[in-house]
């Protein structure tokens, strides 16, 4: 039983860990707030604006100052609007491809076959490769119009390759990235399956359940769980989607949140800008974050 | 005890003092990944052996990577670089905020082809040393030109192209008339129909910042681009950049290419298998009194806050002197030296004898980066406008462009989106009151 004593001595001992994470997100936060509210271009920077000298900071004619200027041209930038909807379209397709091939793949692998364990490694390996270098691989091997391995796939079939990042880069995007999480989904569903009561399984077995049933009404109910997970780190994760998009240069038209921030940052090197694309992008993501844990917390507790 | 002391000791003082006797200045520098580069990184032994307390460390990077780093560092203060290089965009720009440390000890100065070197100074004071110089021309097949009847002048207009191109193109055998930038980019798609536009007379901002989408010559310049890449361009051109043209042109798929001088020696090289069917002519016009030619020049420049100033300006003199043009002859032949930076290069009798040598002097010395544009313009550059804020806008307004060439859009909305963005834009950063 803890004392009154060894408490004060826990809290203690972990605090130091506790300041260092606080302060490891309020630092940047702070100073990203900071800046989306000054006129602040990288390449013409106002060297009076600084928190050192706060006096020439509030002076109206050095123009430090952009107010909520930086927020409300982001909120009416029609590219924010495109980027909101090729977010929340990366993030239900891959949703939906994961989840569902995630099943699929997680019942296949559940049973028992020759080489089992060397398909499962296998299986997971997507996973582990960084996405910059799974982007450069899907653009110049696999889907290049002329030297790629799907369009020599479509030309053994008497088809016309398709120029995927010309004319369907936000299918490519979503290929992509699902070839990476789907694997993801496939372990996590995996392993939940693997806990799957052997009596019920008996059971069903000896009452002659058809398979469809079977996954109906054992397989599936068990798997909600798990699956709600699966949603839940995949949305934070496939919020932030970057480097698919920037390597294969489909963020012109495929660009998301993350993608328009950058291109506010680094290419227009307006960090005012940029600072309030950060804010708004992790206020939406909080609101999403907030409604998937209420959804999750109601499954768990149940 | 003692003695093991001062033995221990004496040997750390005379390592010290050794390492101080020989102590190197390390230079870091900054630099594009294109071959002209690359190649001076092989002929680096000339330098550290004239100068052996210098040595150097190369970042090579990607053209925008490149620019991504170097702006930040400059602009942050990092103080990671001491020689950088930068492109006739942000030499002015970066020069005028004092960012840069003027040039000293530039090899003959006066020698600089003046097209290029008024690109390069602010204040009368040289801000950065050019490494190579370019323009953009007609880079077209002799042998499809033959056979369509057409003769190329030397300063074709808009209206040859459209009709020349229209002759040669035979889709059946993949032969398009006419190969030009789409991919979206302020220094693709956009340094391609800036520098159009100006032969249709258009212009980005008229004197008071207003930007001029909603103008008819742009409209011009649109209609005319979009009707000419439909009519004779490649498919899928919306994502092609140079480099992919580049592989177009030499796999003979192309009638005509527009782009930069630079591709001269490309095009006629061993890769190329049209490299003896190629000529060359000046960027089109439309009698306007400006042609669609572009001025850009890859230079190096020394941050103002590095602390091997000395050693830098020697390199930087270096890499830009007449002296590694003649190493680079010597050791690659005359059609490798870097070209469009010196006026005593086009005066060689030996470099005049490579083909493309005339061409690419005439375009650079066509281009004028304080005048840009038919009507009056209060900014300078050519293919760009140099302030801070162009950068955004134009890779903004080249993703608008590209999807009208990937047929997503119209001309006019193009247009009209275009307007409003560059409006936006322009009025947040307090141009237009």
């Amino acid at each position: 039983m803890a004392t009154q004593q060894t408490r004060t001595l826990g809290k203690l001992a972990v605090s130091p860990s506790v300041f260092a994470l606080f302060m490891w997100m309020i630092v940047p936060l702070s100073m990203t707030i900071y800046f989306s509210f000054l006129r602040y271009n990288l390449l013409d920077p106002n060297p009076i604006c600084s928190l050192l000298t706060p006096g020439a900071l509030l002076e109206a004619e050095n123009r430090c100052l952009a107010g909520f200027t930086n927020y409300s041209y982001f909120l009416t930038d029609p590219a924010f609007f495109k980027a909101m909807g090729n977010s929340l379209k990366l993030v239900g397709w891959v949703l939906g491809i994961s989840v569902v091939a995630g099943t699929l793949l997680a019942l296949l692998l559940d049973q028992a076959f020759y080489g089992r364990g060397f398909v499962r490694i296998m299986m997971i390996a997507p996973f582990l490769v960084m996405p910059t270098v799974s982007a450069l691989v899907w653009k110049n091997m696999m889907m290049n119009p002329v030297s790629g391995f799907l369009a020599y796939l479509f030309k053994l079939v008497g088809l016309q390759p398709i120029d995927w990042f010309a004319h369907a880069p936000m299918t490519a995007v979503v290929i992509m990235v699902a070839w990476q999480w789907v694997p993801f989904a496939t372990l996590i569903l995996l392993t939940s399956l693997q806990s799957l009561d052997e009596e019920q399984k008996e059971a069903a077995e000896m009452d002659g359940t058809p398979p469809l049933s079977y996954f109906w009404y054992i397989v599936l109910p068990h798997l909600i769980r798990p699956m709600t997970v699966v949603i839940l780190i995949e949305t934070i994760f496939l919020l932030n989607v970057f480097a698919e998009i920037y390597v294969t240069g489909t963020g012109g038209r495929a660009g998301n949140l993350p993608f328009l921030v950058y291109q506010y940052g680094l290419i227009a090197n307006d960090i005012g800008g940029a600072s309030a694309g950060g804010i708004i992008a992790v206020i939406l993501a909080n609101i999403v974050a907030f409604f998937l844990m209420r959804m999750i917390g109601k499954n768990l507790d149940a | 005890m003692k003695p093991v002391f001062t033995g221990v000791f004496g040997a750390f003082m005379f390592a010290a003092l050794a390492s101080t006797a020989i102590a190197e200045t390390k230079l870091t520098i900054a630099t594009v990944n294109n071959s002209d580069m690359i190649r001076m990184q092989g002929l680096t032994d000339d330098f550290t052996k004239a100068n052996p307390d210098i040595s150097l460390e190369w970042v090579t990077l990607e053209e925008n990577v490149l620019r991504e780093k170097v702006t930040t560092d400059i602009a942050a203060k990092g103080g990671q670089f001491d020689v950088l290089t930068i492109g006739t965009y942000e030499v002015p720009i970066w020069g005028k905020k004092g960012w840069l440390v003027p040039l000293t000890e530039v090899d003959d100065p006066a020698d600089i082809l003046p097209a290029i070197a008024g690109g390069l100074t602010v204040d009368g004071k040289l801000m950065a040393a050019p490494f190579y110089g370019e323009s953009s021309m007609v880079m077209y097949r002799t042998d499809l030109m033959d056979k369509a009847g057409l003769k190329m002048p030397d300063a074709p207009t808009w209206t040859f192209i459209r009709e020349a191109a229209d002759k040669m193109t035979d889709k059946a055998a993949e032969v398009y008339g006419v190969c030009l930038r789409g991919k979206a980019g302020w220094g693709e798609n956009m340094a391609f129909l800036t520098a159009t536009s100006n032969s249709f007379g258009a212009r980005w901002f008229d004197e008071n910042w207003k930007p001029q989408f909603d103008q008819p010559e742009w409209k011009a310049t649109l209609d005319y681009y979009l009707a000419l890449m439909a009519a004779d361009g490649p498919p899928g051109a919306s994502s092609n950049g140079f480099n992919e043209n580049l592989a177009l042109f030499n796999s003979g798929k192309c009638g005509m290419w527009i782009d930069a001088t630079v591709a001269a020696s490309m095009v006629t090289s061993k890769e190329s298998t049209v490299a003896d069917k190629v000529g060359f002519a000046l960027a089109p016009d439309n009698g306007l009194g400006k042609r669609g030619n572009w001025l850009w020049a890859w230079s190096l420049a020394i941050p103002a806050g590095t602390q091997k100033n000395e050693a830098a300006q020697k390199f930087v003199s270096w890499a830009t002197s007449k002296h590694y043009t003649e190493l680079v002859a010597e050791k690659e032949g005359w059609a490798n030296v870097p070209p469009g930076t010196r006026t005593s290069l086009y005066a060689n009798p030996e470099y005049a004898k490579v083909p493309f040598a005339k061409m690419t002097l005439d375009s650079i010395n066509s281009a004028d980066p304080t005048h840009p544009t038919v009507k009056p313009v209060p900014y300078v550059g050519v293919q760009f406008v140099a302030i801070p804020e162009f950068a955004g806008i134009a890779t903004t307004v080249g993703q608008i462009f590209s999807a009208a060439l990937a047929g997503e859009k119209t001309a006019d909305e193009a247009l009209a989106e275009a307007q409003t963005t560059a409006t936006r834009e322009m009025t947040k950063a307090g141009y237009i009151k």
